[in-house]
């Protein structure tokens, strides 16, 4: 049920009008980031006030809303988000990834493949990819401009001859069609191939830094790489200790005071939907007896 | 004014945008696409898709330029009482309407500039019909290929030859709309 008391997906019509050209032109020039007039939501910065503004602007009534958290759905930032959103747009809600018309995700994209009509929408923190190279926003937007990405590849080279490889393993740049680089938010980098042709939607909201950019269905995102080190999304050699799934991006969870720990899918969705089915991992006993 | 300019908006804002805004995202994310809008019911000439685009975007930040045909008294008064949104030249239009002979020379549309390529005009234009079928579509939004019934072949392949400058462009026909985005590559065959 909608609480009269707020606009329909609580923000006024002409922030929803403004966002929603911003998301336009961001669709119109893949990866380019679009300056929008970020408003106070009824949350904190660090609670995906971006993305929940883009979610906002995009709902409508007979959406299927899913948010995750690190691909979890259960968090206290999930669940704030999605009664957020219950309230004021009385949309209904879901855990199921192939159920959700739009998904609001913090740092993960779903293990489950999207499809055509979805909308993934991701919080930002930071969403200039150069900005730790360079603070000044109008010696960025020049970089961008002029498709200067050389230091952008010189720091990706450092990390490689201090380490013998690309040390950065979360928001790992990309180059979107040929064109812009852009980072994907703190994702792993083991997401960073589902960027790329993906049948959905996606995008991107940073609150704080006022941007907006998109990426739309089936375009083309290449990892930043070099010949002799092309990219690696790499991930744990473990597979799930619930659910068996071996190509899974896990977190390591500690299970009691002497130090015994697990590998879980972070996908909560996707192990559960494998449980489910019957899968079982090392650790996990078949979902049917109530187990972990 | 004339008391029809106070007809024909949006009985529900909200939602009503809310469904128009989706159907206009999904079209210009995947040109080629013809999704059908409603709510809208704006003097003649303009179209339904095309008074639905207006209700939905345009407002006093958004000067709109109407071209040919679409200038015209009913339109004018329509817009401004609805929208707020200042009627303005070709070059200063965020939102430019009107039939594609109308709105030639369409180099006179804002294409952004270097470091801010938002700041690009999108064009509204007004179509006899819309099919899936003609110019052929590639690039983001398109998984293999698609087909749209542009106006003109040479006119879009010089706005993507600009990318990442260029003006977007919704087509509309009654209750009809399809995106075609400067990142989209058209050919005549
Ligand atoms: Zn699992």
């Amino acid at each position: 049920m909608t609480d009269q008391a707020y606009n329909f997906a609580y923000l006024d019509e002409q922030t929803k009008r403004m966002i929603r050209r911003a998301i336009l032109k961001g669709v119109a020039v893949p990866g380019y980031q679009v300056p929008f007039a970020s408003r106070e939501m009824p949350m904190p910065y660090g609670w995906g006030t971006g993305g929940v503004q883009v979610t906002a602007a995009c709902l409508v009534p007979e959406d299927r809303l899913k948010v995750i958290d690190q691909g979890a759905d259960d968090t206290t930032n999930a669940v704030s988000i999605r009664k957020f959103f219950q309230r004021t747009a009385g949309v209904a809600v879901t855990e199921a990834t192939t159920a959700a018309s739009i998904i609001q995700t913090r740092h993960r994209i779903p293990e489950t493949p999207l499809h055509e009509g979805q909308i993934l929408v991701y919080q930002v923190p930071i969403p200039e990819p150069l900005r730790f190279l360079e603070p000044r926003e109008t010696e960025t937007r020049k970089m961008h401009e002029l498709e200067e990405y050389g230091l952008m590849h010189v720091k990706l080279y450092e990390d490689i001859a201090r380490h013998g490889t690309i040390a950065t393993s979360y928001a790992y740049p990309v180059k979107v069609e040929g064109r812009y680089v852009m980072d994907p938010s703190p994702i792993p980098k083991f997401d960073n191939p589902k960027l790329s042709d993906s049948p959905a939607l996606q995008l991107f909201g940073a609150g704080r830094e006022q941007r907006i950019y998109a990426l739309p269905p089936y375009t083309q995102v290449v990892s930043l790489d070099f010949d002799d080190h092309p990219f690696d999304p790499s991930k744990a050699a473990h597979d799930c200790d619930l659910c068996g799934a071996a190509a899974s991006y896990l977190d390591e969870v500690i299970i009691d005071d002497q130090g015994g720990r697990m590998f879980v899918c972070s996908d909560t969705d996707f192990c559960r939907g494998r449980r489910e089915a019957g899968h079982v991992g090392a650790l996990g006993v078949p979902l049917a007896e109530g187990g972990m | 004014m004339n008391s029809d300019a106070l007809l024909g908006g949006f009985a529900d804002t909200p939602v009503q945008s809310a469904r128009a805004f989706r159907a206009a995202l999904d079209a210009l994310s995947r040109p080629g696409t013809i999704r059908v809008v409603e709510g809208a019911t704006p003097p003649a000439p303009l179209s339904t898709a095309a008074g639905v685009l207006v209700l939905t975007l345009c407002d006093g930040t958004t000067p709109v330029h109407l071209a040919g045909a679409h200038d015209c008294p009913a339109l004018r008064q329509w817009i401004t009482f609805h929208t707020s949104a200042p009627l303005v030249d070709a070059a200063q239009a965020t939102f430019a309407i009107g039939g594609w002979d109308a709105l030639q020379p369409v180099a006179r549309f804002a294409s952004g500039t270097p470091d801010y390529p938002d700041r690009s005009a999108t064009l509204i234009i007004e179509m006899p019909g819309l099919a899936a079928a003609g110019m052929r579509l590639s690039g983001p939004g398109i998984q293999s290929k698609a087909r749209l019934s542009l106006p003109d072949v040479t006119a879009f392949k010089a706005n993507r030859a600009r990318f990442p400058l260029g003006f977007d462009c919704f087509l509309t026909a009654g209750s009809q709309l399809a995106g075609l985005p400067r990142a989209s590559r058209v050919e005549d065959i």
